[in-house]
């Protein structure tokens, strides 16, 4: 069938079976937009600002395993989208994101709402195309799709100028596609298992840590599983989270820059490591120099070569899939005639347990004052530890992190490798979009909400009974926590003044506003708003300490096992 | 060390400014970078001399490899191969250093492709360090302009870099 540029978009998309695109109009996609309005295979999600529209589409893949969709006009767009593709980028998400172009004929002379898309967006997506021709469109587009979610996943972007949007040619959409120079590895190598197996069975002092790829490969079952056999202590990173319920004996919490102090003890002092897709960065390892200090052997799992021995010398790497090389060292271990090491295994547990004893998440309880630590605790209660959360960037993750348990993946969702304040908002639409029926919290501080605020709007439009958990500690806390510690308790710019009256704010857009000031309010506000105000959005600004800060720590340049704890203070 | 990475990449616009942006944005450094189309024109083939330790060029052929449009990368200096660079020298040819100019290109097998009444253009192949030599010779003084082309190389033997 003949079809116009335009009409082969939307044919793509829905043969691609997408449900929702996030977006925002303009001139440059125009006939695309046109082309929307005739169908309604598939929903558009009009967003207010595109950087929202990126983050709704990354929370709705990050949410729900599918990739996201999102498309923006050119120019002021695409600049606009680029902190959603950057985000997605960092964290290795799924993303098709669709721009307009300004026509063919037009590029490179400066055209209105011209911007030289493939160019900005080069360094921080998987892959970029700029359609020159109409018949390249739908093949672009299958690869489009194809290398978000292939290998390690990422955002891919396709440029598409508005005369191809309106040439006309025959669709077809390819069944397949292949390319010589993309054939990302998905089974790990037999005999590098073997040899990891045996270093696991051998170890005096083994340690599992687990990232983001864990989520990304949907492992976590596979994961929990060889975990539990091996009766090893495991952690996650931040993005990991979920990979292993949290609520499980072995788990010993996050590891990294406000780890707990028995996680990074143990990480630090392991004989052996089980890395599976988690990267050793900076926030994680801290010093690398302080962390080869203690010889151990890593055995790193990971689907991209060039994350193996990237910052950290590895002993095993083992380059695939993390769900089939899971797999394949299941079977392996189950085969196995030796047994880990009991005794070792029970000298190091008691060890771990000594550490896990400190109880570093302890926090100085407050009968006066909100402490946000409780808020977090609350929110984990009354939503029985069962919600989709998501996060801005600052204290208040930290926090969220740390005090909400979550057992399943997919649950937790924030940005933690571009640490994108304004991204917890969009996201909890996203997420809502990918998983209706559950319950969607976004944990916010008074400046993230602020940065991408104006999608209360959407928010109203589309009835999205988000509960927002605004720790409004009237500070640019994190900021704020690193002047207080590294800089002379001078707070330069780390005051958020003249803040908005919350409740009146989210009234204003037509939702329901609360504002809590007194900790015995905490769990009845809740409860409030997560039954009966169950179907609207509310906003619940909680008036927090403003002194409290975010331990476990470990300073910059600082190993490990060089935490500050509360209790140090 | 320098390494000598050759590459063969889709013949594809923007292909090159990936390679050169993920240099720049990973701060790797290129000392030189050349390429041209292969005999299958649907290929590009790049040689980049790059300077960096073991765990550094390591990391370069890794994240080159990543690049979707990379078909293959090697790293020519792990094994045996050969390297060449082509320069084009205008050099002031008068007088008594009219003939020394010869001279000197002859040694250095060059041959001068270009003459006016003050001016020779000498062209010479090899590796980096016989054209550097070649300046030195000739001196400061009476170069007039240099243009080279960067390295290529190529494995010895059965050493092949093809799809
Ligand atoms: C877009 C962006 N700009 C700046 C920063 C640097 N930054 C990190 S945390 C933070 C403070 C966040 O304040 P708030 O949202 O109130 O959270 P709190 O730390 O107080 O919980 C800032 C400014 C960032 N992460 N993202």
């Amino acid at each position: 069938m003949v079809l116009t540029g335009a009409e082969i978009v939307i044919r793509c998309l829905q043969e691609e079976k997408v449900e929702f695109v996030f977006g925002y109009p303009g001139g440059s996609v125009l006939y695309i937009y046109d082309a929307m309005f005739k169908q309604d295979q598939f929903k558009h999600i009009l967003v207010r600002h595109e950087q929202a529209a990126v983050h709704a589409a990354d929370a709705y893949s990050r949410s729900s395993q599918r990739v996201g969709v999102a498309m923006v006009t050119s120019g002021p767009g695409v600049t606009n989208a680029v902190t959603g593709i950057a985000t997605a980028y960092m964290d290795s998400i799924p993303l098709v994101v669709i721009t307009g172009q300004v026509p063919t004929a037009y590029i490179g002379q400066d055209a209105f709402q011209e911007c030289d898309t493939v160019g900005i967006t080069r360094p921080c997506v998987k892959h970029n195309f700029l359609v020159k021709d109409v018949k390249d469109l739908a093949i672009t587009i299958k690869k489009a799709f194809f290398l978000a979610k292939s290998g390690r996943p990422g955002p891919v972007l396709v440029d598409i100028p508005k005369d191809i949007s309106n040439h006309k040619y025959e669709f077809e959409y390819p069944k397949s596609v292949s390319m010589r120079s993309y054939n990302p590895v998905i089974k790990g190598h037999t005999g590098q298992i073997k040899k990891a197996l045996q270093l696991l069975l051998d170890a005096k002092r083994p340690m599992v840590y687990t990232g983001g790829g864990v989520i990304l490969s949907d492992a976590a079952g596979k994961l929990t599983k060889l975990v539990k056999a091996l009766g090893f202590p495991i952690t996650n990173t931040l993005m990991g989270l979920g990979g292993y319920p949290a609520t499980d004996k072995q788990f010993v919490g996050m590891l990294g820059l406000h780890g707990t102090y028995e996680a990074n003890m143990a990480m630090q002092n392991c004989d052996v490591l089980l890395a599976i897709g988690a990267r050793f960065d900076d926030r994680v390892i801290g010093n690398t120099a302080h962390f080869n200090e203690v010889q151990r052997k890593i055995i790193h799992i990971d689907i991209d070569p060039s994350s193996i021995s990237k910052r950290v010398k590895v002993d095993v790497p083992i380059v695939g899939n993390v769900a089939d090389v899971l797999d394949d060292l299941q079977k392996q271990l189950d085969a196995a005639e030796a047994k880990s090491d009991a005794k070792a295994l029970a000298a190091w547990w008691t060890q771990i347990e000594a550490w896990r004893a400190r109880n570093c998440l302890k926090y100085k309880p407050n009968s006066k004052v909100i402490m946000p630590q409780l808020v977090i605790e609350k929110l984990y209660q009354v939503t029985g530890g069962d919600a989709i959360i998501t996060s801005d960037v600052g204290q208040h993750q930290m926090w969220a992190a740390q005090y909400y348990k979550f057992d399943k993946p997919r649950r937790w969702i924030n940005s933690g490798g571009l640490g994108t304040m304004g991204f917890g908002l969009p996201a909890a639409m996203g997420a809502h979009f990918a998983n209706p029926k559950a319950t969607v919290a976004c944990v916010t501080g008074e400046a993230s909400i602020q940065m991408c605020i104006q999608e209360l709007s959407t928010c109203k439009q589309y009835r999205l009974p988000i509960k927002i958990i605004n720790l409004n500690n009237r500070y640019l806390g994190m900021v704020r926590q690193w002047q207080e510690m590294f800089h002379g308790n001078r707070y330069a710019e780390s005051y958020v003044d003249a803040l908005p009256d919350f409740v009146k704010l989210a009234e204003a857009y037509g939702h329901v506003g609360m504002h809590i000031t007194k900790p015995q309010d905490v769990e009845s506000a809740m409860q409030q708003a997560f039954t009966t105000h169950k179907n609207e959005l509310v906003f619940m600004d909680f008036i927090t300490d403003q002194t409290a800060n975010v331990f476990p720590m470990i300073a910059a340049g600082k190993g490990l096992s060089e935490m500050i704890l509360a209790e140090d203070l | 060390m320098r390494h000598i990475i050759s590459i063969l990449l889709e013949n594809e616009a923007g292909a090159l400014s990936r390679v050169s942006g993920l240099f720049s944005a990973r701060a790797y450094n290129i000392e030189s970078l050349t390429v041209a189309p292969t005999e299958d024109s649907s290929l590009s083939r790049m040689t980049i001399v790059s300077v960096g330790s073991d765990d550094v060029i390591e990391q370069i052929t890794k994240q080159l490899n990543k690049l979707i449009e990379v078909v293959k990368v090697v790293d020519l200096s792990e094994a045996a191969h050969v390297e060449r660079e082509l320069m084009l020298v205008k050099v002031r040819a008068t007088g008594k250093e009219r003939e020394e100019m010869k001279r000197i290109a002859d040694i250095f097998r060059g041959r001068i492709i270009d003459v006016t009444e003050s001016t020779y253009v000498i062209e010479l192949t090899g590796n980096n360090s016989k054209l550097d030599a070649f300046l030195e010779t000739i001196g400061k003084a009476l170069i007039l302009e240099t243009v080279r082309t960067g390295v290529c190389g190529i494995g010895r033997g059965d050493r092949i870099l093809k799809v």
